[in-house]
């Protein structure tokens, strides 16, 4: 079959590689429809993320017919099926899957040894995200095994169409999930950095959630275009200080909730010096993130907010402050996605027409074209905002 | 690599028959042999200048060799990383700083005189690869200017985005995700309220 593979920093190639099996009675193999790059195969393109090995199958967003079941799926699922996979790996059945904290999984990470050493208790196994989470291989490629596919699916509809479901597996549950985290009342003031895929998800649940303002912040105007078409405020950071826009925006008191879907690879901009001196750390592999997002939702922030982060950092971030987040009595939230806790809900809001997730995609393209929309996407060209590929 | 990380893979993991185009450019991959000439050179410069100054007639600038090192080094980490256009702009700057030094020595009272004029030369055909590494790259990435209009119809609301304000608002929020009590306008109340 045909994949994306990586094969080093910014090598991504379609490759051919022999097909996935079942090694587990639990497994299935899944063909693959529809899948898509996600902001966050970008920190591996840049080999930002620890633990890729050349060869490695990248996408974690897919979605697809069941093919072939393993002989302990038990009737969950069945050949002809049709689903979309969620990118976290889970088993259904340890203590934090029974708790709905899905994305902390206890037993569907089979390099559990190594995340136990860097993070100290492991976390689930997701497809095509480093062998730190368990080297799965990705769904950017013709068929992809789903280990634990007894649980590790969402059944959808065939009155739905691929590109209005396909990011049930990680976009919009993370956008749903940051804002949720946030538990939004009807007076409160959302500031979102960064209007990529999962920001434009976040606006649009943060509305639905019923947000009294909504304000994204991002420097690409096809972007912020698109943040004000889902009712969102924007600020240019590029054109204009967030902070003092965003106290303009809330009287002086800052936004009671702050999300940042930016994660580790901050912007870098002379006008922001610590974005210059964080970006010389990475270089030289003193530092693994570029917080800046973070440290300014800190400062911005109103006291007693919370601070809620779905973007991906992967280490040790520097001046982080501390300070001003103790002091304020600020709350801190984040973690993967627990993807299958929302799912239900989303894709009857999905069936009921309140949400169309599908506006995000701006490319659709073959598989064979995906190494290149891997470079259009991080170079931000041809208004280029969300990649969906067709094997 | 690719073909031995095969060998830790798992009996059902797909493995890697035939590789495909690459999304690195011809410009990438130069600027990656750049980059890693940068980081030898560069090391060279400031481990051996001694060797260096005397091989061009220049003994007592040992000090600005290493200087030139260190910056070489500064270049080539430059070129390896995301940001290789900016690397290899730098090595151009680093390429004309390079040559008009090296112009110094070259007189005729430099019995070496002869090692100065192919070092020139030498540096003057790295400069020419260097430019051509930098100009791709550069067009390559960089970003046109995008249009803000071009999704101003993309709500993403099929009813339009006035119904859909507030339309999941009796969504429960799980309540271990419930905000702190001093962020909650009705905090007071929530005090005694039933988790649900």
């Amino acid at each position: 079959m045909r994949a994306l593979v990586w094969h080093g920093k910014e090598d991504i190639r379609c490759d051919t590689v022999t097909d996935p099996e079942i090694e587990h009675p639990r497994d299935a193999i899944v063909k693959v429809t529809s899948c898509a790059i996600c902001g966050s195969d970008l920190h591996l393109f840049h080999n930002f993320i620890p633990a890729m090995m050349p060869g490695d199958i990248m996408g974690h967003e897919m979605m697809g017919d069941v093919v072939e079941v393993g002989s302990g799926v038990n009737g969950h699922l069945k050949r002809g099926d049709r689903v979309v996979v969620p990118f976290t790996i889970i088993c259904g059945e340890c203590d934090q899957c029974r708790r709905g904290n899905f994305s902390v999984c206890e037993r569907s990470n089979r390099k559990k040894h190594l995340a136990d050493k860097v993070f100290g208790h492991t976390t689930a196994g997701l497809f095509g995200y480093t062998h730190l989470t368990g080297g799965y291989p990705g769904g950017q490629a013709e068929y992809v095994r789903v280990p634990f596919a007894d649980a590790t699916h969402i059944k959808v509809p065939d009155s739905l169409a691929d590109e209005q479901v396909l990011f049930l597996g990680d976009i919009f549950p993370t956008g749903w999930q940051a804002v949720v985290q946030c538990d939004i009342e009807p007076t409160d003031t959302v500031a979102i950095w960064g209007c990529g895929p999962v920001g434009q998800m976040a606006i649009r649940s943060a509305v639905l959630l019923g947000a009294k303002q909504v304000i994204a912040i991002d420097r690409i105007p096809e972007r912020l275009g698109m943040a004000e078409a889902g009712g969102a405020a924007t600020i240019n950071f590029d054109e204009e200080s967030v902070v003092e826009r965003l106290n303009e925006l809330t009287e002086g008191k800052g936004p009671e909730k702050c999300i940042d879907c930016i994660g580790m690879e901050a912007h870098v901009m002379p006008s922001a010096p610590d974005t210059v001196l964080d970006r010389a750390k990475q270089m030289m592999m003193m530092e693994s993130d570029r917080p800046h997002v973070l440290r300014q939702m800190i400062y911005v922030c109103r006291p007693g907010g919370v601070i809620s982060i779905p973007g991906v950092y992967s280490g040790l971030d520097d001046k982080i402050p501390m300070g001003q987040l103790m002091n304020k009595g600020l709350t801190i939230r984040t973690g993967q996605t627990h993807v299958n806790r929302w799912t239900d809900d989303l894709l009857r809001r999905i069936e009921e027409g309140q949400i169309d997730p599908s506006f995000v995609i701006t490319h659709t393209v073959s598989l064979e074209d995906g190494p290149e929309m891997y470079r259009v996407f991080r170079d931000k060209q041809d208004n280029c905002i969300k990649v969906v590929l067709k094997p | 690599m690719t073909y031995i990380s095969n060998i830790v893979r798992s009996e059902g993991d797909p493995k890697v028959l035939r590789a495909g185009p690459s999304s690195l450019t011809a410009p990438d991959r130069l600027g990656k042999a750049l980059g890693w000439l940068s980081l030898g050179l560069g090391l060279v410069e400031l481990l051996a200048p001694h060797q260096i100054t005397r091989a061009l007639g220049m003994e007592g600038q040992e000090a600005l060799v290493r200087t030139y090192g260190a910056r070489e080094i500064g270049s080539g980490v430059l070129s390896l990383s995301t940001e290789k256009s900016l690397g290899l702009w730098s090595r151009v700057g680093g390429d004309g700083i390079d040559i008009a030094t090296l112009m110094t020595a070259l007189r005729d009272d430099n019995p070496k005189k002869q090692n100065v004029a192919t070092a020139i030369a030498m540096v003057a055909g790295i400069t020419l690869l260097d430019v051509m590494a930098a100009q791709g790259t550069t067009a390559r990435h960089s970003r046109t200017s995008g249009d803000r209009n071009i999704y101003r119809d993309r709500t993403g609301f099929p009813g339009g985005l006035a119904a859909a304000r507030g339309a999941a608002k009796e969504f429960a929020v799980p309540p271990h995700m419930r905000a702190a009590l001093a962020a909650r306008s009705d905090g007071a109340r929530h005090e005694t309220a039933p988790t649900h």
